[in-house]
């Protein structure tokens, strides 16, 4: 009876060598769907990316390997869909930039006065108001903020305008971004620093901020993020001249045919984004040695 | 006296902390509550700013507008269910060190935001009509879904990926050990504890897909409409829109507050099981 109910040792490996072969399986499995769906997700880029090596006008025929859309991009002078590509790319850009750092600004200051705060509901009250814009629909914010700046303050919508919207956008991200660092913090190193003499603003410059650096940082990349790929509040905040990528591309396409040469700036911009991915990886596997190293120093 | 002096020092070291949320809360008041109250005030007048119901009456008694409404609902429930379908498994591999212990990975999901939705939008439509001949144009419909859960897929993932960072594994192997088959963990366990992310992953694809007018347009070759079309011509035809598009944000922030209580209730309660149990 008793025998039955131990496993011979042989068993015992073989159930285990089963078991890990079947977490192999599944692992396999499991990435090669996370995999799959990422090779649909950047499909696109690349077909984009594949086309803009042969100069047709439009995309499905290949009409012979050529960077003739490149030379039209890069030699914009005299060519006026080039410049405006680029002017649109700059003003994308500039508005991005922009809108990040304000929103930095004011989402890590107002995460601080969020994580500080002595009253519950008050925090409570600040982290509802904090949401509605992440949860509203972006047209319902765009015409809500065109409803103030056009009729109430009776302003013709410019930069600041179409900066505000994007701040809008970016802020709330930026204080969900900095408060979990906040309760992270060990909060005694401010009273310390308090205590060894530092003012309330050296204190906070020189220790709260420091720590919270990385929510900071991750804050503002999702600012420039959320800006690049904006497009409704854009177009309903932004001057009536004034071009990003997103609305040129949609009013060209309404025009009827995008300019050939948008696919080698796409092609561009997709290759910035593997330059970054690669970049990523690099520095995570980098992490990842000194960690094992530093692990080994203790032992 | 002394303990006395210190508390103060303390009390004013809080507030000069405290007191850093001021632009910010600024800001917010100036730039989100205020307009949304204006959306409440013109959505209930005429152009002239008098009182007035005639913009619920003009949208609410009209066919076209009730279709669009339908439809958009249609493209909206499609959409979220197909994201949250891809994206659950996916945020939970991606969240589970035995699949994946880099963080690289999420990011990547993120990145093709850097290259503008228009564009991409144009390029996926670009692809799936040389792939299946003028798809967007004999298939609206499914042209237009298919543009939405590309650009949205990111949105549903997210979420998902914060909650399941925060689940407790150790549940999971429990409930396994007592003899749970993989089916029951993942019913009885893993989607109870997930619930709050599966709702905020729900808002977060269904209410951009009920604006994103851009992609209706470009996707479906012009065929389909949805409220964000509407609101978009309204806004298009000048400052007398503005009511007209203000009654059709009032019905979008009223379906928005809806899933933000759903949301709270379903946090309130994982709260309060968690209290329960301490």
């Amino acid at each position: 009876m008793v025998e039955n109910e131990i496993l011979s040792y042989e068993q015992t490996n073989r159930a285990l060598k089963r078991k890990r072969i079947r977490g192999k399986i599944g692992k396999i499995a499991a990435l090669a769907f996370v995999y799959l769906v990422l090779i649909v997700m950047y499909a696109p880029l690349v077909y984009i990316t594949i086309y803009s090596f042969t100069n047709v006008q439009t995309t499905g025929s290949w009409g012979g390997f050529s960077l003739k859309l490149y030379e039209n991009l890069f030699n914009y002078a005299g060519n006026q869909k080039s410049q405006d590509i680029w002017n649109a790319a700059r003003n994308t850009l500039l508005v991005a930039v922009v809108s990040a750092v304000i929103s930095v600004v004011l989402g890590t200051l107002g995460a601080i006065g969020i994580h500080y705060t002595r009253h519950k509901w008050w925090r409570n009250t600040l982290e509802f108001a904090n949401q509605i814009p992440i949860v509203n629909a972006e047209i319902v914010t765009a015409l809500s903020l065109v409803i103030l700046f056009v009729s109430i303050l009776h302003m013709e919508t410019n930069f600041a305008t179409l900066v505000v919207g994007h701040v809008v956008l970016a802020l709330p991200y930026v204080v969900l971004s900095v408060l979990p660092k906040l309760e992270q913090m060990d909060p005694s190193t401010y009273e310390a620093a308090m205590d060894l003499g530092a003012t309330q603003t050296r204190a906070l410059f020189k220790v709260v901020i420091p720590d919270i650096m990385p929510g900071i940082l991750s804050g503002f990349l999702l600012s420039i993020t959320l800006s690049l790929d904006d497009y409704v509040i854009t177009t309903f905040t932004k001057p009536g001249e004034f071009e990003t990528i997103s609305t040129y591309v949609d009013s060209a396409m309404r025009k009827g045919g995008l300019p050939t040469q948008l696919r080698a700036f796409t092609a561009i911009l997709f290759s910035i984004i593997l330059l970054v991915m690669i970049g990523m990886y690099v520095k995570s596997a980098l992490d990842v040695r000194k960690q094992n190293r530093k692990l080994k120093g203790v032992d | 006296m002394e303990a006395v002096a210190v508390q103060r020092t303390h009390r004013r070291r809080s507030n000069f902390r405290g007191m850093l949320v001021i632009p910010f809360v600024a800001f917010m008041v100036f730039f989100v509550l205020i307009p949304l109250f204006l959306i409440l005030f013109y959505a209930f007048t005429d152009a002239s700013g008098r009182p007035s119901l005639a913009n619920w009456a003009d949208i609410f008694t009209s066919f076209e507008k009730w279709k669009t409404i339908g439809i958009t609902f249609a493209v909206a429930i499609t959409t979220t269910a197909i994201c949250i379908l891809i994206a659950y498994p996916i945020a939970f591999i991606l969240s589970n060190k035995k699949f994946n212990k880099n963080k690289v990975l999420v990011y990547v999901f993120l990145l093709p935001m850097w290259v503008n939705f228009v564009i991409r939008t144009m390029a996926l439509k670009d692809m799936i009509n040389t792939m299946f001949s003028s798809l967007t144009a004999n298939l609206p419909f499914l042209g237009l879904v298919i543009g939405m859960v590309y650009d949205y897929l990111p949105f549903a993932i997210l979420p998902l990926y914060n909650q399941m960072l925060k689940m407790d594994k150790n549940q999971i192997e429990a409930a396994a050990d007592l003899g749970a088959n993989p089916f029951r963990v993942f019913f009885k366990v893993i989607v109870p504890m997930t619930v709050p992310g599966i709702i905020s992953a729900c808002t977060m694809t269904f209410m951009p897909t009920m604006s994103s007018y851009v992609i209706a347009y470009h996707m479906s070759n012009d065929k389909i409409q949805i409220i964000g079309s509407l609101i978009n011509f309204y806004f298009m035809s000048g400052t007398g829109g503005y009511n007209s598009g203000a009654v059709l944000s009032l019905v979008m922030l009223i379906i928005i507050g809806f899933s933000l209580v759903l949301e709270r209730l379903s946090n309130n309660k994982e709260d309060a099981r968690k209290g329960g149990i301490w």
